[in-house]
Parts: C-alpha cells; structure tokens; sequence
C-alpha cells in the first residue's frame, strides 16, 4: 500500500496535478495541460493550453470555451501520457461526462468527477471502474439526500404542469442550463402544451441535438406564440432569469426549481417558489456509497461538498480516506 | 392520514390565504367527520399533551436509521427540525393499511405518552415502519409538536364557516370549546361544530358593531348644537366587544374573531360583572398608574401572541375603555337612546373598581370650540382624535348609510389615514440597500363585497417603519413575490398598512383618480386582512366638500 504523501495525485495551487503524467483534472488555474471530467462551469475553465476530454463532450466544450485546443477519447479508449496511461468512462452526469482513470506501474487511480446512478436519457450511464484509490465527489454527502425514483418525480412534474395549463397558467421550471434542462426535455415529452426554452436552455439543446441526442420540439418565446398557447407552456430557465424581465410575459404562471437541493423543506420554502422538485444529477447519499463499494478502493479522497462528512464515514468504515480542498461548486447555488 | 398529510403539503405548497382556503375546504368536503373535526382543532391551534420528549425520539430515530450519533447530527444540523431530519433519514416504510387522521392520534400517537421511555422508543419504530413516506413528515410533527402550515385560527374558521354556510362568529364560538380540550374532537364535536340553528343559553355572539363615518371639514354648523353630541377619545387600539352570557365571557373583535385567549386578564376583569351583559368598548394597553395609554404597536405584540407570558402580561396590561351598554339582564338596550345607556353604563361601572376596566370619558361639549381645542389636544393624550355620537341616537348595525344623517363621527387629527393593500415592491439604498423598503399601495375599486372588486395602485411610500420592521416586510415580500417586472415586484395583496397623508385630491394623472400628498406608513395592520383595506370611494370622501 503506498502512503499518502505518495499519491499518484496530489492537490496543488492550480488543481489536482498528476506528476506522472504532468497533467491537471479540472484545474481551476490556467495550466498547460488539462483532462476534463465534463463542461460545468466549474470543471471546464477557460485558459488552458491543452484540452483532453471525452468525445461525447466536445460540442459542449466548444460551444462553452469557444475556439480551443482540444483532444478527445471515446470513452474506454486508451492515451499514454507520460508514465501514466489515461482512459475515460461515463459518469453519468451530463452529456460527455467522463471519470478519469490513471494507471500507473500497475496501480489505477480513479477520479469521479461529478457523477449519478440515476438512468439519464441523454447521456451514457455510470461505468463503475475497479481502482486502488478513487476520488470522489461529495456534493450530496449526507444520509438525508435519497432521491426519490426519477421517473415519479417527471410524473410529479408532468402532473403539476397538466394542473397549471388546466388552471390557464404556464409552468416554468428553473433548471441548470447544461444537462438538468435537457433531462427534463427528454423525459417530458408530449405535455399539454408547447415547451419553451431560455436562450441559455435552447443554446445547450442545439448541442444536444447535433451530437444526436432526440430532445422534443422546443419553442424560443420570439417564434411567437399566441398567448392562450403560452399559458399551457412548459418553461425552462436558468436559475439566473430568476427576477429577470424576461418571465413577465409568462404571467401568469407557477413557478418550480428542479434540483437535488429541494429535498429539504427549508430550501424550498426561502426560494418563495410554488413548487420544489427533487431530481438532481448528483448521486445521493446510498449511491455514493455504492459507487465508492463497487470501486473496492482502499484509499479514498473526497472533493467538493460534505467533504468532512464522507471522510469520517469512510474512515469508520476502516477505509484510508482524506479530503482534496478542491475549487469546484459545492453549495445549493451550485449545480444540483 | 394520507388524504390529511396531502392537506399538509398542500397548505405547505400554497402561496396566498385563498389557496389554502381552497385546499382546506377540499378537504373538509372530503374527509371523514372525526378527522374533519381533529384537521380543523390541529389548524386551529389544538395539541394533545405531547407524548415523547425530543431526546427520547430523537435517539429512536437514530437507532432505527442506524446512524452514528455524529452523523445524525450533522444532518439535524443541515435540516434544522426534527420532525423533517427523522423523515428524511428513516428507510422507506412498506405502507400498512391508512388509518384516518384522528385514529392516528388517538390510537397510536398519544398513548406512547403512557408508556415507559424504552418502550416509547420501541413504539416510535413500530409507528415509523408502518406509516408512508408523505405522512412521514406529519406524523413526526404531531409528536413533536412542531406543526405550522401558516394557517390562522381564523383562517380555519373562515373555511369552517364557508363549508357550513354558519356565522363565522358562531364556528369561532364552537371552535373555542374544542380547542379548550387536549382530546382530539371526533365526529359528535364535528356534527356539533358545523350544525345549523343558535346555540342556545350558551349562545354569546356578538351583535353587528356600530361605526362612525370618518368626518372632515368643520363640525359647526353641519352636525347642530355641540350640546347635541357625546364627545369621547378616539382610541388607537382595537375595537371590542365584551359578551358575558350565563356568566361565562367572551371576548370579540370587531373582525368577529373571537380573542378572549389573549386576553386573560380582561376575562379575570369581566368576572366581576353581571353573569348576562355586553358592552362595546375598545382594547387598549393601559398600565394601572399610567396617564395615556400606550400605543398601538404595543398592543399589536398582545395580538399577535396567542399565548401570553407573565413578562408581556406585566409590559403591556390591556385595558377595555367601555364605550356603550349594548344589553343587561337580557334586556337590549341598543334601541334606547344613547344618553339613557350612558346613564346606566356609567352606573354599572361605578360599582366597580378595575383598572382594567375604565368609563370612555365623556368630554364636556357645550359649544364646539372646546371641542375643537380637545381634539387639537387629543395627541398629547395618547388619543387619535375625537368620537362624536349624537346623544338621541339608537345603537345601529354598521356604517349607516346615509353620512348626512350619520349618528356616529370619528373626527380623527389630520393626517389623514387609509388601511391600503401592499402591492408592489422595490429595494432601497444605503445602509437599506438590498432590502425591500420602497412599496407601492392599492385599495379597493369598489366594495369588497362585490366580486369584481379590484385592488387600485394609489401611492408609494417608504418612510415610517423602524429596521426590524423592515426586515419583517422584506421577508415577507421575498416569501410573497408573484411577479417581477425589472426591479418592481409584485407582491400578493395579503399585507395591510395604514397610510397617512397630508391631502387628498383629484387627478387625471393617477390611476386611482386621486393623489395623496407626503403618503408615510404610520403602522403594519396585522390585524386587518386585504379585504378589511379601504375603497377609494372612501378616499374620495375624504375630500373637501365641493363648493356649492
Ligand atoms: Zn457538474
Ligand atoms: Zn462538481
């Protein structure tokens, strides 16, 4: 077993570094080279030399980052970079999400990224990956969060949106631009009324599609639609359009924020929304747990959320766990 | 306890009392008469003994979640409520049969009560297995006590009222010997609480309060002789009636909401009277030694609370300022002339001294240039102005109709004053940047009672609250929010604040009609719901007469 100051990753100012292959993970620093777990914000920084991520990513980093200098793998294939030799596999997270798999001289480490279990229709399922040490996420790192069945909550969606166009109000849903939009979009299918998208929702549905992903007819707000129309309307927006002038000509509507963030009670009530539904694109609490068992790592380092929380968990549980301070988003603003 | 934990949610979703009335009614409509009848006592404010201490069922929860002691903390931590953290915790139940609510309680919740602390723990987890995920949340609520979906007592009597087409005066009556009792009621109460006809000798409804028309202008030579006029204090506080009926008392706003809980220590007061008695008066804060009464917002935390401690009792001391003997003895008295029920109020009285109990002071009024002076002097007397009743005057039903003939004046101080409707907000700036303390006020287009009724925007103000009030309003207009038009919220009308002014007149520019001059928020009206705020007919008459 090595010891930790032995890593084959270590946490330096500019992200987590592997030295073997001289070469960051989600760097939140500009550096020269830089593999990418999947295209949020946080993950996908713009000032890197050199770009690597999975081809099923690509689109989106191009339409995120613009013009830059970038390699793909398909997921399970190989790259020799260094010492290391560099693979990719489905996280399940969002379109082109990848875990990162390094090995070297025999010994394989595995970095999350952001990832879930849930089914997704628009983006391949998690691939556990057997390793010796995994490094895993935490956003959702607390014995509360359990997701209820996703396909209950797209009917407690599609239901609370029949009851809004039956009562003449649209339904707008607030969801993160990149991949919870899309979900949604892929699962609601056939509404009462017309789905209307968010310049910043219908950007990432372009990419979707181009990269062969079926996503429902969608409709921008300036294609004209005729008020009775509107007011049968599915909505989806940034949580940014929030008090934005863009809502006013949907009212009257009800409004509801998609996310993992609104299991509990408190969260739902301070956003002063009608509804709060429970579908994220994290892994909950048992998923967590069961990603981290399928791995039958031993050592283990936890990234961005209840860091404290999982390591202590785990380090009862007998495992060498440890904390990474990293950068990436962790709190209810961040994409859950 | 399913149909019952959806009403939960459903009130908890709910933004906006009619929605909740909505959900409620369904409800009531819906459930069997027991659980109709313990929804109603729960909404309203009724709670069996609570049957597990917080420790006992937290450790339950912890075992049957099979957590470590830190990691159960943490998420109580995350989650910030017991009852909601146990819910989320807990591995999904295999559903059992659904007993109905009030089964619920009183077969499985409150006889844990009974039970040594051992057992109580083994009792939660056999509860906790066999109850569903939605009725989870609620059921830890009961035992916990912890349960509040924003629903007023009143407004559980409203819905009560609307499903049995009663007075809602009459529910608030029932409803008060339900809520006396720590039992559940079950279906009789329910029969009970929602039959048709009069209640009999225990029967103490209020009967209609009479009420001034505000009056502008000069009284001379308009309203005669002063010598004509009763002149009193117009107290800042609220308006009452008293009901004393087989000797037990009732204490009753002019809302006809029924708040004899609130104030104990003037029920302690109305023992000493007559066992059959009403008399119509104002509640006030009147400490026993004070000169003046203290002002309205002082009272407003007496309405607020529904339970009073010993500290407020001891800082605010309510006080009823008796204005009018209503009946006595079973006689009625309200078509006598006003003059012989002062007499015989003023004799009832005299026999009793309670400082809790005071005379409204009658204000000599022989020409109208005294009275003028007093009510110049009203402020320095902690009053709002004057109130003038015509001394031949019967005690009437409402706002009489014709302000010509008006038997009842309330000639307030200027500023001049509306209750309006908040409406629209915008954040300030400076040390209140972020903040909402810029609003905009409506009142109605026509009378409430009408179903076109529509709220008119009137004026905006911002000055006149004090931080925490502010804070308050804030967090109310972000819980409240409808829509957003750049910086300007709209805001659901449910908040009610008294607006001063300077002036009232007509404009083509406003879309009300009118324009009010230098508008300040003088007070929150808490005690006012959105259909209680004035018209702009009554705005309108606010005005000087027109010449000619
Ligand atoms: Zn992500
Ligand atoms: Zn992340």
């Amino acid at each position: 077993m090595r010891r930790s100051d032995q890593l084959p990753i270590e946490l330096r100012p500019a992200g987590l570094y592997c030295p073997a292959g001289d070469f960051y993970v989600d760097p939140w620093r500009p550096v020269e080279r830089a593999v990418i777990t999947h295209a949020h914000a946080d993950h996908a920084r713009s000032g890197h030399v050199h770009y690597l991520c999975a081809a099923a990513a690509a689109d989106v980093m191009r339409a995120r980052l613009g013009d830059i200098r970038l390699q793909t793998l398909d997921y399970g294939e190989p790259l020799v970079v260094g010492r290391a030799r560099v693979s990719l596999h489905p996280a399940g997270h969002v379109l082109g999400s990848a875990q990162v798999s390094i090995e070297i001289d025999g010994h394989r480490t595995v970095l999350s990224g952001d990832y879930k279990l849930q089914a997704d229709p628009t983006c391949a399922p998690f691939e556990p990956q057997r390793c010796d040490l995994f490094v895993t996420e935490s956003t959702f790192g607390l014995p509360i969060y359990r997701w209820p069945d996703s396909a209950t909550v797209i009917d407690q969606i599609r239901n609370w949106w029949h009851d809004n166009a039956a009562a003449g109000r649209a339904s707008l849903v607030f969801v993160y631009a990149f991949g919870k939009a899309q979900r949604l979009l892929a699962s609601l299918a056939d509404g009462p009324g017309p789905v209307v998208c968010h310049g910043a929702v219908e950007a990432l549905n372009r990419v979707y599609r181009a990269g062969g992903v079926t996503l429902p007819p969608t409709r921008a707000v300036d294609d004209g639609i005729d008020r009775a129309a509107l007011q049968r309307a599915l909505v989806l927006a940034p949580p940014s359009a929030a008090g934005s002038p863009w809502l006013k000509r949907f009212a009257p509507y009800a409004d509801a924020f998609a996310s993992g963030w609104m299991q509990v009670r408190g969260q739902r009530r301070r956003r002063a929304l009608d509804r709060g539904f429970v579908l994220s694109d994290h892994a909950d609490w048992p998923a967590l747990l069961q990603a981290i068992d399928a791995t039958g790592a031993e050592t283990l380092r936890v990234t961005h959320g209840h860091v404290a929380v999982m390591v202590r968990w785990l380090h009862e549980q007998g495992l060498d766990a440890g904390a990474f301070e990293t950068a990436y988003g962790e709190q209810p603003g961040g994409d859950g | 306890m399913k149909r019952f934990a959806a009403l939960f949610h459903a009130l908890d979703a709910a933004n906006g009392s009619r929605h909740k009335q909505q959900a409620l009614l369904a409800y009531l409509a819906a459930a069997p008469a027991e659980d109709a009848a313990t929804a109603c006592w729960l909404l309203a404010g009724g709670r069996p003994l609570r049957p597990v201490a917080a420790p006992v069922m937290r450790a339950a929860a912890q075992t049957a979640a099979d957590l470590p002691d830190w990691l159960f903390d943490e998420c109580y931590e995350r989650v910030g409520d017991l009852a909601e953290t146990i819910a989320l915790l807990l591995p999904a139940p295999a559903p059992g049969d659904d007993l109905g609510l009030r089964r619920m309680l009183v077969g499985h919740i409150m006889p844990l009560r009974e039970l040594s602390r051992d057992d109580q723990a083994a009792g939660l987890r056999a509860l906790w297995r066999q109850i569903d995920g939605d009725s989870m949340l609620v059921v830890n609520k009961l035992i916990t006590g912890a349960f509040r979906v924003g629903l007023s007592r009143q407004g559980v009597v409203r819905a009560l009222a609307s499903h049995s087409a009663l007075a809602p005066e009459r529910i608030s009556q029932r409803l008060t010997g339900l809520l006396a009792s720590r039992q559940p009621p079950g279906a009789d109460d329910w029969y009970g609480l929602t039959a048709a006809g009069d209640d009999g000798d225990t029967d103490a409804l209020p009967c209609p309060f009479f009420l001034a028309h505000p009056l502008t202008g000069e009284p001379a030579p308009r309203l005669g002789p002063a010598g004509d006029w009763l002149a009193e204090w117009k107290w800042d506080g609220m308006r009452g009636q008293l009901v004393r009926r087989g000797g037990v008392s009732h204490l009753w706003s002019r809302g006809g909401e029924l708040v004899s809980d609130r104030f104990p220590e003037l029920l302690a007061m109305a023992a000493m009277l007559p066992p059959e008695l009403r008399i119509d008066g104002e509640i006030i804060v009147w400490p026993a030694d004070a000169e003046r009464p203290l002002p309205f917002n002082v009272l407003q935390r007496r309405i607020n609370l529904k339970q009073v401690g010993r500290k407020l009792l001891a800082e605010a001391p309510a006080c009823f300022v008796a204005y009018d003997l209503l009946g006595i003895d079973g006689e009625d008295l309200r078509r006598q002339p006003l003059a012989s029920r002062r007499q015989r109020l003023e004799a009832l009285l005299a026999t009793c001294e309670d400082p809790r109990l005071r005379l409204s002071e009658a204000i000599a009024s022989d020409d109208w240039n005294a009275l003028v002076e007093a009510r110049e002097a009203a402020r320095s007397r902690g009053a709002e102005g004057l109130m003038l009743k015509r001394r031949d005057s019967a005690y009437g039903e409402g706002r009489s109709r014709s302000q010509a003939r008006g038997d009842w004046w309330k000639w307030k101080l200027s500023p001049m004053s509306v209750d309006a409707v908040l409406v629209h907000a915008l954040r300030g700036h400076g040390r209140r940047a972020g903040l909402f303390t810029d609003y905009g006020f409506a009142l109605w287009d026509r009378p409430v009672s009408r179903p076109d009724a529509a709220l008119v925007g009137f004026a905006k103000a911002y000055s006149g609250l004090d931080d925490a009030e502010i804070r308050r309003i804030d967090s109310f207009i972000r819980r409240n929010t409808v829509e957003r038009f750049g910086p300007v919220r709209t805001v659901r009308p449910e908040l009610v604040m008294e607006i001063g002014f300077d002036a009232v007149a007509p404009s083509r520019r406003h879309k009300s009609g009118l324009a009010v001059r230098f508008p300040r928020i003088l007070r929150i009206r808490d005690d006012k719901r959105a259909d209680q705020a004035n018209t702009l007919a009554e705005l309108r008459a606010l005005m000087p007469a027109e010449p000619g």
